[in-house]
């Protein structure tokens, strides 16, 4: 049993190993950060781009680089910002609150919108609602998530001032970005929380509770929801890497200062140590949360454990 | 940016009102669909100027004013109906070459892993350890924010990242079909390896294929267009999608118009194969397991 947990840790360190090599080599083929720091510094010498080299250690060979940048990373040290020497780990802390509080709201409000519905669905299979719901899932997997939050400040801050359209100005300004991404989840997770449920409505504890005479209210939200708990939150918790994603794209229509803006504005200004420890950053914490779901899933469940 | 539309087991829907929405649900992806491409890869006998035509007497034209312009204009007074249909080339093109790239390396490495087994079966199952794994939108961003996008860019990552979902379907349909009794009857009557794969196991596994393939497209419809509005996609000059999604923002207090007609062109496309890729999936797979 405890095979299965060091397996799936195994991988999950193979796979942060994977992205950052990644990572790391795509960064190095951008081209020598020395013509990039030295740009504008008048005649520059190719003694002095060797020394600049040699300062950043980039005269080494790439894999003994990466391995300098993984026992950093591991510390927390992700180097200096090219853009005035602020070490990447403190811009990181400074937006990561933002990023965390955007995707656990929208994740928050989508949940409470996508369980009612999805389960309204599984009960009315087939029915009117249950098809109209699936329509209106399938429109919201439909569009890009920048253009809906791009309608939204066309709807909300231009046709009726009522919320500012980008940037932080207290917390009334994480609710349209909020809203986009819950909308855009939802769109996924209804369909989940009906496939879920339809799955538990169909066992034989839920004709027995039926069959006690209890309510359907009971029925579903004490019996049913429960026991599809655990097979919708692994779903969710799989979504993650999705639910990051199209933050990070969010928060540019924002202007959000979350980890997603950090590194848009890191390709702006070609500031290569901070995109590195930014995707660096977010990659760790996807894999990290899907290691989380599949442990605690292996945990309730041990059939898992031993597929 | 990366949904997907996923498993919905409406499956055993019974009896007739389930099968009269299911028609619908055909008509219109196919309506959709149909209407989406057949304006689009029309738009270059309709608008032989690729939309690039400024008029500017009328610039900043509001939608459905005046005929020369139905969509309006925008501020430097190019039609936006144009502009819209001639975009879509680019759209169409990278989610049709890629997906078709992606499916293409995808059933013949599927094929070649469920066949055989073995140690090509077994690294193609790591692959799809990682690829389950990856933050791919990351990725991409950094690579191309690197690299530099373009068409080819964007078409070449998509293939790179997608070719391991088809290869996993396949994989795991071949290794069902494959101890089928036609296929053992095959074997007994001496058919070749290659002949075997293409004749006997590819037809009877081309639904699923057909269904990811349907899903892929529109998604990566929705990805270029995200990608080049970030900046990072096709080239700002070549009229897209994503990218006069991405001018129009500057306009938005002036000229809603230019932020709100790509994207409903981007939305008609997707929904029309989103639909499709959700009828067929009711028709090929019943159970819902894919």
């Amino acid at each position: 049993m405890s095979g299965f947990f060091i397996k799936r840790l195994l991988q999950a360190i193979f796979v942060v190993l994977v992205v950052t090599l990644f990572v790391a080599y795509a960064v190095r083929l951008s081209g020598d950060p020395a013509l990039m720091l030295s740009q504008g510094a008048g005649s520059v010498t190719e003694e002095d781009l060797a020394n600049i080299r040699q300062g950043l250690g980039l005269d080494r060979p790439f894999l003994v680089q990466y391995a300098e940048f993984l026992r950093g990373a591991v510390v927390g040290d992700f180097g200096k910002s090219f853009m005035g020497g602020t070490p990447v780990a403190q811009l990181i802390g400074d937006a990561l609150p933002a990023t965390l509080a955007l995707a656990l709201v929208s994740l928050v409000v989508s949940v409470l919108v996508s369980v009612p519905l999805g389960i309204q669905a599984a009960v009315h299979k087939g029915k009117g609602i249950d098809q109209f719901i699936r329509i209106i899932s399938l429109v919201g997997l439909s569009f890009p998530n920048f253009w809906l939050a791009i309608m939204l400040v066309l709807l909300l801050s231009i046709t009726f001032p009522l919320l500012p359209p980008s940037g932080w100005d207290g917390p009334i300004s994480l609710i349209m970005p909020a809203l986009t991404m819950a909308i855009i989840l939802s769109a996924t997770n209804v369909r989940l929380v009906r496939t879920a449920m339809l799955e538990t409505l169909s066992a034989q504890y839920i004709m027995v509770a039926r069959a006690k005479g209890l309510r359907d209210r009971v029925v579903l939200y004490k019996h049913a929801l429960r026991n599809c708990a655990i097979p919708l939150i692994t779903y969710i918790g799989l979504q993650f890497g999705n639910l990051i994603g199209g933050i990070v794209v969010v928060e540019r229509v924002f202007n959000w200062p979350g980890l997603g803006t950090l590194a848009f504005e890191a390709i702006a200004s070609r500031d290569y140590p901070v995109l590195q420890g930014t995707v660096t950053v977010l990659s760790v914490m996807i894999v990290a949360v899907n290691l989380l779901v599949d442990i605690a899933y292996g945990l309730v469940d041990p059939r898992i454990r031993t597929k | 940016m990366m949904q997907t539309a996923l498993p919905s087991s409406a499956a055993s829907a019974p009896a007739t009102r389930g099968s009269q929405w299911r028609s619908l649900e055909f008509i219109l992806g196919v309506l959709l669909t149909g209407t989406m491409l057949l304006l689009v890869l029309l738009s270059v006998w309709i608008f032989p100027d690729g939309g690039s035509a400024m008029d500017l007497s009328a610039r900043l034209t509001r939608p459905f004013a005046s005929w020369a312009h139905p969509l309006g204009a925008d501020p430097l007074g190019r039609d936006v109906l144009a502009r819209v249909l001639v975009g879509g080339r680019i759209s169409l093109l990278v989610g049709f070459t890629s997906v078709i790239g992606a499916a293409t390396l995808g059933i013949v490495i599927g094929l070649v892993a469920g066949y055989y087994r073995g140690f090509w079966d077994m690294l193609l199952m790591r692959c799809v350890d990682v690829q389950l794994a990856l933050p791919f939108i990351l990725i991409a961003l950094t690579f191309i924010s690197i690299l530099g996008g373009g068409i080819f860019n964007i078409i070449m990552f998509m293939i790179i990242s997608q070719w391991v979902q088809f290869a996993r379907l396949v994989r795991g349909m071949v290794l069902q079909v494959r101890e089928r009794e036609y296929v053992q009857a095959a074997r007994a009557f001496g058919v070749r390896d290659l002949a075997m794969m293409r004749h006997h196991i590819l037809p009877n596994i081309l639904g699923p294929i057909i269904i990811l393939m349907t899903l892929n497209v529109a998604n990566n419809i929705l990805l270029e267009s995200s990608l080049t509005f970030l900046g990072l996609g096709v080239d700002p000059l070549t009229p897209s999608w994503g990218g006069m999604l991405a001018d129009g923002r500057t306009y938005m207090q002036t000229a809603w118009w230019i932020s709100v007609f790509p994207g409903v062109a981007i939305m008609l496309t997707v929904l029309g194969l989103n639909l499709l890729g959700d009828w067929l999936r009711d028709r090929i797979d019943p159970t819902g397991k894919l």
